[in-house]
């Protein structure tokens, strides 16, 4: 192991999070807003698949916090399945990074689909029901991205060496 | 990880029961407001350039349509002063409550998306302009919802389409009150639990009734679209459309109710209430009457039934 472990480019994990969070508030128009994909989630998950001593737990509570905050939710709300996420993809990134890409779009999908049936859940414990069946839309959206936002990020991490 | 956990739960338990998080959420959203400038920045730069390279003739024709809507406006206005003037003496003599003016504030919406299941929005005014959580948010065509959350620089509202939201209402023609409630569909709301014999029809005009203190009386909401009854169950399926253009108007107004008044001294009222088409009416000023209060194309507040508003302990957000 690195005994000298250089910590670059946080810069570049913090922009790529704060376009998340713009990507997450710019207006749609009203049809296409439910199929909006989790943006902070999936730049989490590459981040914390990819340096994973750097962005941890914690970095993802402080983003779902922030995320609550900006969309007006419960605060929480998000923290709480964010946190959950990045644990189980800390927990299987090193398996995740040895499958091809395809595959690794089916795992992505089934960890934003775990984020979303846990907002479902607090949704509805507040009683804030969602009952159409387009709430998983953006799961299944997201998990498509994959590949693209993936390499584009990977661009990004070897473009300017954060480690 | 578990420590995080509990501290989300925790965190949302206190947030959902009680208000003391209130500090940490400004704090966050002012942290994050920079992102919602920046997201609203295309719009606003948008319809900047658009007034800066308007051409000369654009803004002659639209000057004289101003103009001429302005004249318009004006004569329906000195109407509802003189049958306002009315209302008042009328009101004198029965010794009921006086009714103070509303003092409105115009804000902007910032194109900003919050959660696509919840039908709220956000407001270029916070707390620096005296917003407060309860407020009504209106738009040039009727009631669009009240305020939720505020922050230094910007509030939260909820329209009233969110299935969260109830609002009193009364129906215009006869007086009959209920409440009305946000389906998740922006063109619909629902009444429920009104009796199959009724007197509501379709294209009943539904205004505020100012029960629960929380929206002044007498504006406009929605229009009733559809009345179902069905013999076989408890209660009349109704339906209205609302009148505000929910999503599609940009600039909105705050409303500060008027403050519930004691029996009124009658004397120093009447007499600057009197029709005064010659006395420059003053600033926007709660205790003014509302003919003279500052408001810009207002909806014409309609006659409300003739029954003293009752504060009564509704409330209007489930």
């Amino acid at each position: 192991m690195n005994t000298l472990a250089q910590r670059h480019g946080g810069g570049i994990i913090l922009l790529t999070v704060i376009a998340a969070f713009m990507l997450t508030t710019v207006p749609l128009p009203e049809s296409l807003r439910a199929l909006r994909p989790d943006w902070v989630l999936l730049v989490l998950i590459y981040w914390s698949m990819a340096l994973p001593h750097r962005v941890g737990v914690g970095f993802a509570w402080l983003a779902g916090l922030c995320n609550d905050a900006l969309t007006g939710l419960l605060l929480g709300q998000h923290a709480l399945a964010y946190s959950i996420v990045i644990y189980l993809t800390l927990k299987l990134h090193q398996r995740l990074r040895l499958y091809p890409l395809w595959q690794q779009a089916i795992s992505i999908l089934v960890l934003l689909g775990l984020g979303q049936l846990l907002l479902l859940w607090i949704n509805g414990m507040i009683g804030r029901p969602v009952h159409a069946w387009t709430y998983w839309l953006p799961s299944l959206l997201g998990g498509l991205l994959w590949p693209f936002l993936f390499l584009f990020l990977r661009g990004l991490r070897r473009g300017f060496r954060v480690t | 990880m578990v420590v995080f956990v509990l501290a989300s739960v925790i965190l949302m338990t206190v947030d959902h029961r009680q208000n003391h998080l209130d500090g940490l959420r400004s704090a966050l959203s002012v942290a994050l407001y920079p992102i919602q400038f920046l997201i609203d920045l295309p719009a606003t730069a948008g319809s900047w350039l658009q007034d800066t390279f308007a051409t000369r003739r654009t803004l002659q024709e639209e000057n004289a349509r101003l103009h001429a809507q302005h004249l318009l406006l004006e004569a329906r206005l000195l109407k509802f002063e003189a049958l306002e003037a009315e209302n008042l003496r009328l009101r004198e003599l029965l010794s009921s409550s006086f009714k103070a003016g509303d003092r409105v504030l115009i804000a902007e919406l910032l194109s900003v998306d919050l959660d696509p299941y919840q039908h709220k929005v956000l407001l270029n005014k916070g707390e620096r302009q005296h917003v407060y959580p309860g407020q009504p948010l209106l738009d040039a065509h009727g009631v669009m919802g009240q305020i939720v959350e505020v922050t230094p620089l910007t509030a939260t509202a909820m329209l009233i389409t969110d299935p969260a939201h109830a609002l009193p209402v009364q129906v215009n023609r006869n007086g009959l009150r209920s409440i009305v409630v946000g389906t998740g569909s922006l063109a619909e709301l629902s009444l429920p639990h009104i009796p199959n014999n009724a007197d509501i029809r379709a294209g009943d005009l539904l205004v505020t009734s100012g029960l629960g203190g929380r929206f002044p009386p007498g504006y406009p909401v929605a229009e009733v679209t559809a009345v179902a009854v069905d013999p076989s169950q408890n209660f009349a399926k109704v339906t209205a459309q609302p009148l505000s253009h929910l999503d599609r108007s940009r600039e909105v107004l705050l409303v500060w109710p008027p403050e519930p008044q004691t029996p009124p001294e009658t004397a120093p009222e009447a007499q600057s209430a009197a029709p005064a088409p010659e006395a420059n009416p003053p600033t926007a000023d709660t205790a003014a009457p509302s003919s003279a209060a500052g408001t810009q194309a207002a909806p014409e507040p309609a006659p409300a039934a003739p029954t003293a508003p009752t504060p009564a302990a509704t409330e209007n957000e489930e």
